[in-house]
């Protein structure tokens, strides 16, 4: 999901950082608010977590590969908004050092996710667990659920930004510029394998988390106050 | 155990079991995520580079490209792995590390 240089034209880079500018500054005061000195090491593993899941790339024989986010996990536990400062700290390390998401596409990747991911996570699993006790399995099942929406969304979000770009930008002989593929193909592509396959990766890694605090640290899972 | 050791040791879990990323979709054969292709791979698929795609898509040389070391793309997979765990333990210190400096900036202090 980590839309590299080249992609997405100029136009789309910058409309994307000018989206993200107000929410990063946003994220920074409501953290700044919230945040508590003692869970700042939570939001070092939280982002650290979201890097590595990353590079777990899950294959689709013959096909191509995809992988988590592990942001909704984050957003359930810190809250959405610090999740969007953890997961843009990843983004950019894997960007700058790794190559992996073009430095251009920041914007973008982050309003993919960094943004819709933990918000739709977070806001779904408030929303099914709502008044569940801690050591419910409907808090699971909320887990997996919130999980995988919130995948699936960030993924139909980078269809859609890759599928605009023939219609944006094309030579004179109609011949793309940058991503070649309309909304039909990318839409499809990035929609189908995320609905197939990696929409049940996060699923499955965010439920089981959830599980396990339960029974270990409970107190993890309660409610933070809107963080 | 104190929760935030125990995951902290998860993290290091994560970390040693990261080739995995690598060698699943080798075993597979699966190749580059979808609109994440190389200029070559694009070539193939559609025919022509897009103008557009070819002047930015090198814009930025990353120092350690793909989770691997440089010059490093045709050693065999557990070289490959080898570098997929270093590019894993400099990712997560550096990710470590700005979160912290940020925590400083935007926590409150009790």
């Amino acid at each position: 999901m980590h839309i590299p240089d080249g992609y997405l034209g100029p136009a789309t880079c910058g409309a994307f950082y000018a989206v993200m500018l107000p929410i990063w500054t946003a994220a920074s005061k409501i953290v700044k608010k919230t945040l508590k000195a003692k869970q700042v090491p939570m939001l070092a593993i939280g982002a650290a977590f979201s890097f590595v899941i990353m590079m777990f790339n899950v294959p689709i024989p013959g096909g191509s590969t995809g992988h988590a986010v592990g942001g909704v996990l984050v957003a359930i536990l810190l809250g959405p908004w610090a999740a969007c400062i953890a997961i843009t700290v990843a983004l950019v390390v894997q960007a700058l050092l790794f190559g992996d998401g073009g430095i251009t596409a920041i914007g973008a990747n982050c309003f993919n996710m960094a943004f819709v991911l933990p918000f739709v996570g977070y806001y779904l699993y408030k929303a099914i667990s709502f008044n569940a006790p801690i050591d419910s399995n409907r808090r699971v099942i909320a887990a997996g659920v919130a999980g995988y929406v919130a995948l699936n969304m960030a993924a139909l979000f980078t269809g859609i930004e890759f599928g605009l770009q023939p219609l944006l930008h094309h030579t004179a002989t109609g011949q793309a510029l940058y991503c070649p593929y309309g909304l039909n193909v990318a839409v499809a592509a990035m929609a189908g394998e995320h609905l197939l396959i990696f929409g049940w990766v996060e699923a499955i890694v965010t439920a089981l988390v959830v599980k396990y605090l339960q029974k270990h640290s409970p107190e993890l899972l309660e409610e933070k106050g809107g963080l | 155990m104190k929760i935030i050791t125990k995951l902290w040791i998860g993290l290091g879990v994560l970390i040693v079991l990261s080739p995995l990323g690598l060698l699943l979709p080798e075993r597979f054969k699966a190749g580059a995520a979808w609109g994440e292709w190389g200029a070559e791979e694009i070539k193939e698929l559609i025919g022509y580079v897009p103008k557009g795609l070819e002047k930015f898509s090198s814009i930025w040389s990353a120092p350690i490209p793909d989770y691997a070391f440089k010059g490093w793309e045709q050693k065999g997979m557990g070289q490959l792995s080898f570098a997929y765990i270093i590019s894993a333990i400099v990712g997560i210190c550096l990710v470590i590390l700005i979160v912290l400096l940020l925590g400083r900036l935007l926590s409150r202090r009790k």
